[in-house]
């Protein structure tokens, strides 16, 4: 066990790397240092001097991955590339292109982030597989067929809709919650509730037809069917057999998904007035401030490794059958 | 006339073909053609399967392009027209020319907006200004409209029942007796309702804006309608890349294990850890870059869009390959230390037979249902990210067009809700008929719940 | 499911009693504070470098350049603002000797301008200013331990003030030559001020050698700036350049003390972003407590304002409209200002509609809930709209829309009289009017002209009509007919829209960054607009940089561009036309790389003219070059529709004025009664909501039931 968890964190490194390296890749393909500069510096009155003063000042006036002017080691140590990755394992995320701190951001940004995603995340698991539960437990009824078929329709409605029509209603007909904002403390509530409850309407169709699917198919089992014919009555049966054997898919489904929390609440975030990760992420894209892009990518690589490692040590716990080596 | 084949057309019309073949070969081979036949004898499936039927026969019809051919030049030499049409855009013609000059709502004779007007006697007045061609065959549109609609509603339905009992009747015969085993009267009963739609449509869409127009006074029905391609194509095509990256790599770590699954893991992790939505989104722009570098690539804007959306597929697939793959060796992991792969594993049996006999079956469930709700997933995240800027080109026909630019419209006061009301239907029926003809593949394939009957 | 209901009904009861939208904590109700919003973070707070307006609506309230533009008096004039008057400047020749005024601009080798500033006034409070018991700055060096506490500048627990004085104007000025600042109008100013080029020069080899740190500028001397007493200074600008003197009202010349810059220069400050970009120290009536820019920006009242009184004359009407009800009485008014992001519009709107927010701008989609337009076009609020109060104010903005072509483009480009034609005929078929009404809800004027009304050289009515496009028929313009606009194709060599010669029907492409969708809906009108005429477009759509890298390689053809006025003179908007200043190897702002001998030898002509008649005769002549060769499809100069409550007072769109917060005035009780009001909670919907879901929740309830009671327990037929 100890020598998987031994592994597994040495195989972080390489990963992060290669993540660095692709992120770089990309978005240096898209971007040159030049666009950058233009981007920050405006549309109007723009000089060429300008322009290579904001590369030298940020150090982006150096080759991306190969210096050839360079001697020795230089040539790969004195690049974009290197100078811009190595401070990132050191968790130095350093300047923001506008020059502000990226650390301080993701530090203060965090937590509205979290009000919103972890609720929302937890909330709809639970949901979610009590649904699936339900519609499981009143198979072949018409309560699982209505049920499948609403599932069905909510999951063909776009992600948009709902918050549309959840401002819509409760902001602005019922005028229940403010329509966007937020505040800290315990204010946050006010701000957080509506956001939360459309993020689990939305997700509720297809995480419940998805949950559904997996507990039907332990209900489909032969030890099910022994318990059943045990005399265990199908509340137990439900909840001891089938629950607890579903739970692997689950959580391996859930840890896939946990990175996404930072990516997930992005439109919600912008819609609601979050000042949160997301909403930091997708203004640093549109702004192309690489510095803020490469730091969220490479926090939500890590966050990712962990969860990954979480997950398989789950599956031990969970279901003894699989073995780690 | 010049036939014009698009990438996605030539895709498009291989998947069908693919899918020919395969239904040919389901027919050969007796293994799998029992528990296709159970498909085939739920009612719910064949419904669905026939609708299905009809996006797809949209989306092939919109795949069939060409240009006209323009009246010869001085020398007599011929030259085509640049705008590239579909066989669909031919057929909807009378809808493409009824062009208004802003928002109408359904079935209306009048603008939405008020408009400065000069009236009969000089005076100016604000007021709703008649449609140029939305029921302007009506004299008094106040007194006769309703009555009209009526009438053309009922001649249409007419219409439709007419072909159907027709249809009922050639078929009465010797086909159903040839397949007694066939949900005919489901089958029929969604005909009926397809031939009533159909028939209506057309006594009604030549004479009215039966789904409104949009801002630019486009009718909203032949845009719904020629979103369906692109829906179908994203869906479809996307799925199509995928299959092999998740199938293939997500076995094969689970499987083997090992150094293999480190490969497969690594590759995987490292493309999951970075935002799905940034690597669609620079993978988009690069691809535009190449795209602006070389505009000799296209003769025509719809190539370019078409190259667009078919890149689009392509970086979907490569990206979206992941999810599977994880589930898939989750799963294998679980199969390989059954009883009977060990036993056969101790045996010597090839991996190959391993694979194709317990591994696979045991996990193409998981495969077809994943992808059945790929397809939803995928035409609903096109609207996600063409909020972001990264979709399909906007000026392309596609479901996340017509739901971004209905979310504006719905701040309106009154609200504008046809355009969103529109591709919320169309998509609605499209998922719903796909998810339902998935649900009873999944019982029919599923060796577990095969088990219980 | 029922736990969701059950968390549904427990949150909105737990938070208050009523109002419980509001976006505001509740010990903020009843207080003097502005609320209103900002769609994009600022970039850029220093003076030296912010320019877009979303950063100057921060920074023109907190810094005071020496001149300012009459708040209510149109057309736009300059007034002092900390300047005792508005300098006039004095030329010089090459010999330094003094000229006349009405010398040629050739003849002028230096103009010199001297601004005098008043005695007495006083900074923000700011901890760069606070001096300990010996009179040494308390915070240089900051200790350690202070540095690990505080996170913003009013965290500091001694801050002082000091005087106003002119060396700090003039350390500005060096600021722009700073090579740390990328100051946008360097490259300009460079041209004009005598000695700017050079300082840059030197600063930039000094911070090359240098070991980083701060800077004294006060060290570097600039020839063209200097100072001459504790409270003037003097400004020498090559040649002659009139329009220097509206620089002089942005934030660009407002001053910046070097314990200021020297303070936010220490170690240590810029990763808790204490930096003069961040939290500016001005002398204006307001200072930055707050600065979120993810969520909120909070200006309030600066203790040591020296206050200034309200005008007391405007423009016609002004006293009829209340704008001068406050004449004379001591600004600032508003205690607070409260900025929250607002990205998305509907949230925006929603919110201004509920009262949260006293002013909101109208986007196109509301357009129609709010305003009516009158049978003879004229504007109001609707019925609904006036019944809460709400007034709306409109205005011109001194911009301009338009659709360019490349000028260096085989087929659309060239001055020859055929692409002449073609570009003429193209004008004609774009409906502007058209675009105007649907996409902008008649929030706009089709444009006749380069220039936008409010400006000199601007020509209204007959006069003004660009006669290549339109025609004048019962005393207005109409625009050509499609017939008009097929001849001139036809003699373009593109008879029928296809080539006269090889019968290839004619294809354009049309550039643009556009990705919203929106856009769809507009691109599909530009189409249609070609196609009237015969003319297949192809939309080459792309991100913002490939577009902006097309326009500088000129492979872009024809493409949508805009521009606002810095400043109001017709200097402004010609220089986007002038030859030199081409996009393509010159890097310049003429983007349609347009190049006419005459213009640009008239444009050297006019732009160092006084406002006159002989100014007015060059401009009309460069205003028919334009319409004749046709280089920019003149779209329309956006109208400004924009909505405020009626207890929010002495509001009066100002384009060029940036301090306009200083004016405002709030009634905070009759907004806290009307927020109250318009805000009551609707519980029936939500109840209605929830027992259908409960309802919903029941048969499966009597179905478990009945299992239950069922004899075998499992009841249920296997298929």
């Amino acid at each position: 066990m100890s020598a998987y968890l031994l592994r597994r964190l040495a195989y972080a490194l390489p990963i992060l790397l290669g993540v660095n390296l692709l992120t770089f890749a990309l978005f240096f393909m898209v971007n040159t240092p030049d666009d950058m500069a233009r981007l920050h510096l405006g549309v109007k009155r723009v000089t060429p001097e300008a322009i290579e003063n904001w590369k030298a000042a940020r150090g982006y006036d150096k080759p991306l991955f190969l210096n050839v002017q360079a001697s020795g080691s230089g040539v790969l140590t004195d690049t974009i590339f290197f100078e811009k990755s190595l401070a990132m394992f050191a968790f130095e995320f350093g300047q923001a292109d506008d020059g502000r701190d990226i650390g301080n951001e993701i530090r203060t940004r965090m937590w509205p982030s979290l009000a919103i995603a972890l609720p929302t995340f937890v909330i709809g698991l639970l949901v979610n597989i009590s649904v699936a539960l339900i519609l499981v437990f009143f198979r072949h009824s018409y309560v699982e067929w209505t049920g499948v078929v609403l599932a069905v329709a909510m999951m063909s409605i776009s992600g948009l809709f709902y918050i549309i029509a959840g401002q819509y209603l409760f902001a602005k007909v019922w005028a229940l919650a403010p329509i966007s904002g937020y505040q800290d403390g315990f204010n946050a509530a006010r701000f957080v509730w509506l956001p939360v409850l459309v993020g689990v309407v939305g997700g509720l169709g297809a995480g419940a037809r998805w949950y559904r699917t997996l507990f039907l198919e332990e209900a489909g089992k032969d030890y099910v069917r022994t318990a059943r014919a045990k005399g265990l009555s199908e509340a137990r049966v439900l909840f001891r057999h089938i629950l607890k054997n579903g739970m692997v898919p689950i959580l391996t489904g859930a840890v896939a998904v946990f990175p996404l929390l930072f990516m997930g609440s992005l439109i919600l975030e912008s819609f609601f007035g979050i000042p949160g990760l997301g909403s930091y992420t997708i203004d640093a894209i549109n702004a192309q401030d690489f510095a803020i892009v490469r730091a969220m990518v490479f926090l939500g690589a890590v966050l990712y490794i962990l969860g990954l490692i979480l997950t398989d040590l789950s599956y031990t716990l969970v279901d003894p059958r699989v073995r780690l080596k | 006339m010049m036939p014009v084949v698009l990438w996605t057309d030539l895709l498009v019309w291989l998947l069908m073909a693919a899918l020919v073949g395969a239904v040919l070969l389901i027919r050969r081979q007796p293994h799998l053609r029992a528990p296709w036949g159970r498909v085939a004898r739920d009612p719910m499936a064949m419904a669905a399967a026939l609708v299905l039927a009809a996006y797809t026969a949209i989306a092939l019809l919109d795949s069939l392009h060409y240009r006209e051919a323009l009246p010869p030049g001085p020398q007599g030499e011929v030259h085509y027209a640049p705008e590239v049409k579909s066989v669909l855009d031919r057929l909807l013609a009378p809808l493409v020319e009824r062009q208004e000059k802003s928002y109408s709502a359904p079935f209306a004779t009048h603008a939405f907006a008020r408009e400065t007007l000069t009236g009969p006697d000089g005076q100016t007045i604000r007021d709703f200004p008649r449609l140029i061609h939305g029921g302007a065959h009506l004299a008094d549109p106040v007194r006769d409209r309703a009555a009209d609609i009526l009438a053309r509603l009922a001649a249409g339905l007419g219409g439709g029942l007419v072909i159907w009992l027709a249809w009922l009747g050639l078929r009465r015969g010797p086909r159903r007796r040839r397949h007694p085993q066939l949900p005919w009267r489901a089958m029929d009963v969604t005909l009926l309702a397809l031939m009533l739609v159909v028939g209506a449509l057309v006594a009604l869409a030549p004479h009215y804006h039966v789904l409104g127009t949009d801002k630019v006074g486009q009718d909203v029905l032949y845009a719904s309608l020629k979103s369906v391609r692109t829906g179908f194509l994203i869906g479809a095509l996307t799925t199509l890349v995928t299959l092999p990256f998740s199938v293939g790599l997500g076995v094969a770590a689970g499987y083997f294990g090992g150094r293999v699954d480190d490969a497969v893991q690594y590759l995987y992790t490292t493309l999951n850890a970075i935002p799905g939505v940034l690597l669609i989104a620079a993978a988009v722009l690069i691809l535009q870059a190449q795209m602006e570098a070389h505009p000799d690539w296209f003769e025509t804007g719809a190539e370019r869009a078409d190259m667009r959306l078919l890149f689009l597929c392509l970086i979907l697939g490569v990206t979206s390959w992941t999810g599977l793959a994880r589930l898939l060796r989750g799963e294998v992991l679980k199969v390989r230390e059954l009883d009977y792969v060990m036993a056969a594993r101790a045996f010597g049996v090839s991996h190959g037979r391993i694979l194709g006999r317990h591994i696979l079956p045991n996990i193409q469930h998981i495969i077809l249902i994943s992808v059945v709700m790929d397809f939803s997933g995928l035409v609903l995240a096109e609207a996600v990210l063409s909020y972001v800027g990264v979709g399909v080109d906007p000026g392309m026909y596609s479901f996340g067009n017509m739901i971004n630019g209905a979310r504006l419209e719905l701040a309106r006061e009154p609200v504008v809700w046809w355009q969103l009301g529109a591709a919320f239907l169309f998509m609605f029926i499209l998922v719903l008929a796909a998810n339902l003809l998935a649900d009873s593949i999944r019982d029919a394939l599923d060796p577990r719940t095969r088990q219980r009957t | 499911m029922r736990r969701l209901i059950l968390l549904l009904s427990l949150i909105p009861l737990a938070a208050c009693q009523q109002a419980v939208n509001n976006p505001y904590p509740t010990e903020e109700a009843g207080l003097g504070i502005l609320y209103s919003a900002f769609s994009e973070r600022p970039k850029h707070l220093d003076p030296a470098r912010s320019y877009s307006s979303n950063e100057v609506a921060f920074t023109g309230q907190i810094y005071e350049p020496p001149l300012q533009y009459h708040y209510l008096k149109r057309p736009y004039e300059l007034i002092p603002l900390t300047a005792e008057a508005v300098p006039r400047p004095r030329y010089e020749d090459a010999q330094g000797r003094s000229l006349p005024e009405d010398a040629p601009a050739a003849a002028i080798a230096v103009s010199v301008y001297e601004i005098r500033i008043r005695p007495g006034i006083r900074y923000q409070p700011h901890p760069a200013f606070s001096l300990d018991g010996a009179g040494k700055p308390r915070y240089l060096p900051i200790p350690t331990a202070l540095l690990d506490e505080v996170t913003a500048i009013p965290d500091f627990p001694e801050p002082g003030t000091r005087e106003l004085t002119a060396e700090d104007y003039v350390y500005q000025i060096k600021r722009l030559a700073h090579p740390g600042l990328h100051s946008p109008i360097l490259g300009l100013m460079a041209g004009h001020i005598v000695g700017l080029g050079d300082l840059a020069k030197t600063l930039e080899a000094e911070a090359r050698h240098g070991k980083g740190g701060w800077l004294d500028l006060r060290n570097q001397p600039l020839a063209g700036v200097q100072v001459v007493d504790r409270y003037t200074y003097r400004i020498l600008i090559k040649g002659k350049y009139p329009q220097f003197i509206y620089w002089l009202a942005m934030p660009f010349f407002a001053p910046v003390p070097w314990e200021v810059d020297a303070f936010y220069s220490q170690p240590g400050m810029a990763e808790k972003n204490l930096v003069l970009d961040w939290w500016p120290v001005g002398t204006g009536p307001y200072m930055m407590t707050v600065n979120q820019p993810h969520r909120q920006m909070r200006l309030t009242r600066n203790p040591h304002f020296r206050g200034e009184p309200y005008p007391a004359e405007g423009a016609p009407g002004d006293a009829e409209a209340g704008l001068l009800a406050d004449a004379g009485r001591t600004m600032p008014f508003v205690d607070e200002a409260v900025y929250s992001l607002e990205t998305e519009t509907i949230p925006y709107w929603n919110k201004f509609i509920q009262g949260y927010y006293d002013a909101s701008g109208i986007s196109s989609d509301n357009f129609d809930q709010a305003v009516q337009a009158g049978a003879g076009g004229e504007v109001d609020v609707s019925p609904e709209m006036a019944a809460r109060g709400i007034e709306l104010k409109t205005s011109v903005s001194a911009s301009l829309f338009y659709t360019g072509f490349n000028m260096l483009d085989p087929v659309v480009g060239g001055l020859d009289e055929k692409r002449r034609k073609l570009r003429q005929a193209i004008a004609i078929a774009m409906d502007n009017e058209e675009f105007v009404a649907i996409f902008r809800n008649g929030r706009g004027i089709p444009a006749q002209g380069p220039l936008p009304p409010g400006l000199f050289g601007y020509r209204d009515g007959r006069e003004g009509m660009n006669a290549r496009v339109y025609d004048w028929v019962d005393g207005q313009p109409v625009r050509k007919s499609l017939t008009e606009a097929k001849r001139l194709l036809a003699e373009a060599g593109y008879p029928g829209g296809r080539d006269a010669v090889t019968g290839r029907p004619l294809v354009l492409n049309f550039d643009t960054p556009a990705r919203g969708p929106d856009d769809k809906a507009r691109l599909d009108w530009l189409r249609k607009q070609f196609r009237k005429i015969d003319i297949e477009l192809v939309i080459r759509g792309t991100d913002y940089n490939r577009f902006q890298d097309k326009m500088r390689e000129g492979t872009a053809q024809i493409f949508e561009w805009g521009w606002n006025a810095d400043y109001p003179d017709p200097e402004n908007f010609m220089f986007l036309l002038y030859g030199p200043h081409k996009k393509v190897g010159s890097g310049g702002e003429n983007a349609a790389n347009y190049q006419n001998p005459e213009f640009d030898r008239l444009f050297v002509q006019m732009k160092d003219m006084d406002n006159g008649p002989a100014r007015q005769a060059i401009i009309d002549r460069m205003v028919d070059i334009l319409r004749e060769d046709a280089p920019w499809i003149f779209g329309f100069y956006p109208k400004n529709y924009a909505l405020h409550h009626g207890w929010l007072h002495n509001v009066k769109p100002n384009l060029m004025a940036n301090n306009e917060l200083k004016y405002r005035r709030v009634e905070p009780g009759s907004r806290s009664v009307a927020r109250q009001e318009w805000n009551r909670p609707h519980w029936l919907g939500p109840a209605l909501l929830a027992g259908v879901l409960v309802l919903g929740l029941y048969p499966a309830w009597r179905a478990y039931q009945r299992r239950q009671q069922a004899p075998g327990r499992s009841g249920r037929t296997e298929p």
